[in-house]
C-alpha cells in the first residue's frame, strides 16, 4: 500500500456513510429543482390564467349562434361571423403566398446555396425582417401593395402584408427542418451520381417535411392573432355581408375590405361604446381558441414526425 | 500497362492546409490498388478527388490532374454520370432512411430502371456481392438506418455495387466488420477484380498485403513510395515505407 493509498482508505463499516459534504451536496440539489420547477410553472401559470378568466366572463355569448351570426346594431349585438370567415380567408391567403416562397427560399439557403458574400447579405436580410415589428411591415404593406401595387385597401394587400411579415419565420424553420437530416445521407446519395435536386426530392424532403409543415402551421397562428399589418391595409370596422347561402361563406373578393377577428376585437374595446363585456370576451375566447388549435395541431404534428423518425 | 485512373501533379489543399502534395501516379485496369498510410495523409482526399465530391468541400483547392481512362474529371460537363462510374465506400456506414431495398435500387432508379423484375435481380446480386443477402433477404422492407452498423457498412458497399461501377473505391470497408465476414468480402473483391479496378484504402497494412497488386504509401501529405506489393513489403526503396509497413512506426 503506498501512502496515498492509506490516506484515501475509507473502512468498510464507513464506506457508505453520507459526509457532511455530500449531505450539503444533496439539498442543494433539491433546492436547484425546486427552483427550475418553479420557474417551468410560472411559464404556464398567465396561459392557464387569462384562458380561464376569458372562458368564464365570455362564457354566456358562447354558442354555435354567436359564430354564425353577422355583427348587427353598430357591433353591439350578433355574432362573429363576418370577421371569422375574414380572418380564415387571410390567412388561407397569406399563406398560399408566404409558405411556398418561403419554402423553397429555405431549400435554397439550406441545400445550394454557398458560403459567399450573397448569401450572407441574404441571411441577414432574413433575419432583419424577422426583427421588423408589425406596424412597420403595415406601413410598407401600405406603401407596397395598397399605393404601388394599385391593389388598394383590400384582403389582397393584407395578405401580402401578413405574407411579408410570415416569410422570414417560415424559411428560417424550413432550414432547420432541412439541417436536422445528416448531411452523411446527401454525400451517400452524390457518391452515387444523384444531382441535388434528386437528393433533395427523394431523401432530404421526405424527411423534414414534418419539421417544414410545423414551422408554416405556427405561422398560421400568428397570421390570425396580428392586427397591426392588416389595420391600414384592408381590414375595416364592417362590412354588411349575407347572412345565409354560399355568399355568406365567401363575402370577401380579393379587392374588397373585409373584418378580420383581430381587429374586430380591437375596435369592439376601443372604439365602439356599448358594447356588453360578454361579447368582447367571447370575441377574444374565439381568437386565442383558434390560435391554441391551430398550435396544438403543429405540436401533434411534431409527435406524430418523432413517432415515424426513421435514423 | 492499361491505366484506368491516370493522377499527375495533384495538389489539394483546405484552406491553407494542405492535404495533398504533388501526387502523380497510375492506376491499372481490373487490379487492386491498395493505399497506405497514417491518419490525415491525405487517403480519403485522394478518393475524394477522383469522383470530384470534393466540389462540395468549399474551402477545398485543387490543381494538377486526375483522369480516368484519359478524360481530365476537372473538365467533365456530367459530373453525375462520372460518379455513376466509381462506386463508392466511405468508412462511416450510413444507412439511407429507405428500406434495404430501395437503399440498393436508389441509384439504379435514378439511372431509370423502373422494371420490377430487373430491380429485385439487381438488389439481389449487389446484395449477395456485399455479403449481405442472409442476413436481410427476409426484410429488406425494414429501414436501412435499422441495421446494425457493420451490416449497413455492407449496404453501403451494395449501394456503390448498384450503379455498376467500372471503379470501386473503398475507403476503410472493414472498419465495423466483423474478421469472418470481412474475409468473405475479400474473396468477392478478388472476384470483382475481374471485372473492375479496386482503389482500396486501408489501415490495415495486411489487408493491402494479401489483396492489392500494387501498393502507395503516403505519410504527411505525399505519396512516398508507389510500387508493386510485394515490392513494396520486402524491399521499398524508402526507409520510411519499411517502417510503416513492419509496424516500427506509424
Amino acid at each position: 500500500m503506498t501512502e496515498l493509498d492509506e490516506a484515501v482508505a475509507v473502512p468498510p463499516e464507513r464506506m457508505f456513510v453520507a459526509t457532511d459534504f455530500e449531505r450539503w451536496k444533496t439539498i442543494k440539489e433539491r433546492i436547484c429543482h425546486a427552483v427550475l420547477m418553479c420557474t417551468a410553472l410560472a411559464c404556464v401559470l398567465p396561459v392557464v390564467a387569462i384562458l380561464g378568466y376569458l372562458l368564464i366572463k365570455g362564457w354566456p355569448v358562447l354558442s354555435s349562434e354567436f359564430l354564425l351570426t353577422n355583427p348587427r346594431n353598430n357591433l353591439t349585438e350578433g355574432g362573429i361571423w363576418a370577421p371569422l370567415i375574414g380572418t380564415f380567408f387571410l390567412v388561407l391567403a397569406s399563406l398560399l403566398i408566404a409558405a411556398p416562397i418561403g419554402v423553397l427560399a429555405g431549400v435554397y439557403l439550406n441545400e445550394y446555396a454557398g458560403d459567399n458574400w450573397v448569401t450572407r447579405i441574404i441571411n441577414l436580410g432574413v433575419v432583419n425582417l424577422a426583427g421588423v415589428p408589425s406596424i412597420v411591415h403595415a406601413l410598407f404593406g401600405v406603401g407596397a401593395f395598397v399605393l404601388f401595387a394599385h391593389l388598394g385597401r383590400s384582403l389582397l394587400a393584407a395578405s401580402c402584408t401578413v405574407a411579408v411579415m410570415t416569410l422570414p419565420v417560415i424559411i428560417t424553420s424550413t432550414r432547420e427542418a432541412l439541417a436536422a437530416v445528416p448531411v452523411s445521407f446527401r454525400e451517400a446519395c452524390w457518391n452515387m451520381g444523384a444531382t441535388r435536386w434528386q437528393t433533395i426530392r427523394t431523401i432530404v424532403l421526405p424527411n423534414s417535411i414534418a419539421g417544414i409543415l410545423t414551422g408554416v402551421i405556427l405561422q398560421v397562428a400568428r397570421a390570425a392573432g396580428e392586427t397591426a399589418p392588416i389595420l391600414f391595409t384592408g381590414a375595416v370596422l364592417f362590412v354588411p355581408i349575407a347572412d345565409q347561402g354560399w355568399e355568406s361563406f365567401v363575402p370577401y373578393g380579393p379587392h374588397d375590405r373585409f373584418m378580420a377577428l383581430s381587429y374586430h376585437l380591437f375596435t369592439l374595446s376601443t372604439q365602439i361604446r356599448g358594447v356588453r363585456d360578454e361579447l368582447l370576451y367571447g370575441t377574444a375566447v374565439v381568437l386565442i381558441g383558434m390560435v391554441l388549435a391551430v398550435n396544438s395541431l403543429s405540436i401533434l404534428l411534431r409527435v406524430y414526425l418523432r413517432s415515424r423518425k426513421r435514423w | 500497362m492499361d491505366v484506368q485512373i491516370h493522377i499527375s501533379g495533384l495538389n489539394v489543399s483546405y484552406g491553407d492546409k494542405p492535404a495533398l502534395r504533388d501526387v502523380s501516379l497510375d492506376i491499372p485496369r481490373n487490379t487492386i490498388f491498395g493505399v497506405i498510410g497514417p491518419a490525415n495523409s491525405g487517403k480519403t482526399t485522394l478518393l475524394k478527388c477522383m469522383n470530384r465530391t470534393i466540389d462540395f468541400i468549399s474551402s477545398a483547392r485543387v490543381t494538377g490532374e486526375v483522369a480516368v481512362d484519359g478524360q481530365n474529371v476537372y473538365r467533365m460537363r456530367n459530373v453525375y454520370q462520372l460518379r455513376r462510374r466509381i462506386g463508392m465506400v466511405f468508412p462511416l456506414p450510413v444507412g439511407l432512411p429507405l428500406s434495404v431495398y430501395d437503399n440498393v435500387a436508389y441509384a439504379p432508379r435514378r439511372a431509370g430502371i423502373h422494371d420490377r423484375h430487373e430491380l429485385d435481380e439487381l438488389v439481389e446480386k449487389c446484395l449477395r456481392q456485399a455479403v449481405l443477402w442472409d442476413e436481410v433477404k427476409d426484410r429488406l422492407r425494414t429501414l436501412g438506418t435499422r441495421l446494425s452498423g457493420g451490416q449497413q457498412q455492407r449496404l453501403t458497399l451494395a449501394r456503390a455495387l448498384s450503379h455498376r461501377p467500372e471503379i470501386l473505391c473503398l475507403d476503410e470497408f472493414s472498419i465495423a466488420i466483423d474478421p469472418v465476414t470481412t474475409m468473405k468480402i475479400e474473396d468477392v473483391l478478388l472476384e470483382l477484380k475481374q471485372s473492375m479496378t479496386i482503389v482500396l484504402v486501408t489501415n490495415l497494412v495486411q489487408q493491402a498485403h494479401r489483396l492489392a497488386d500494387s501498393t502507395a504509401f503516403f505519410n504527411d501529405s505525399r505519396l512516398v513510395e508507389c510500387g508493386p506489393t510485394q515490392k513494396l513489403f520486402t524491399r521499398p526503396d524508402n526507409p520510411l515505407t519499411l517502417k510503416y509497413v513492419t509496424g516500427v512506426f506509424g
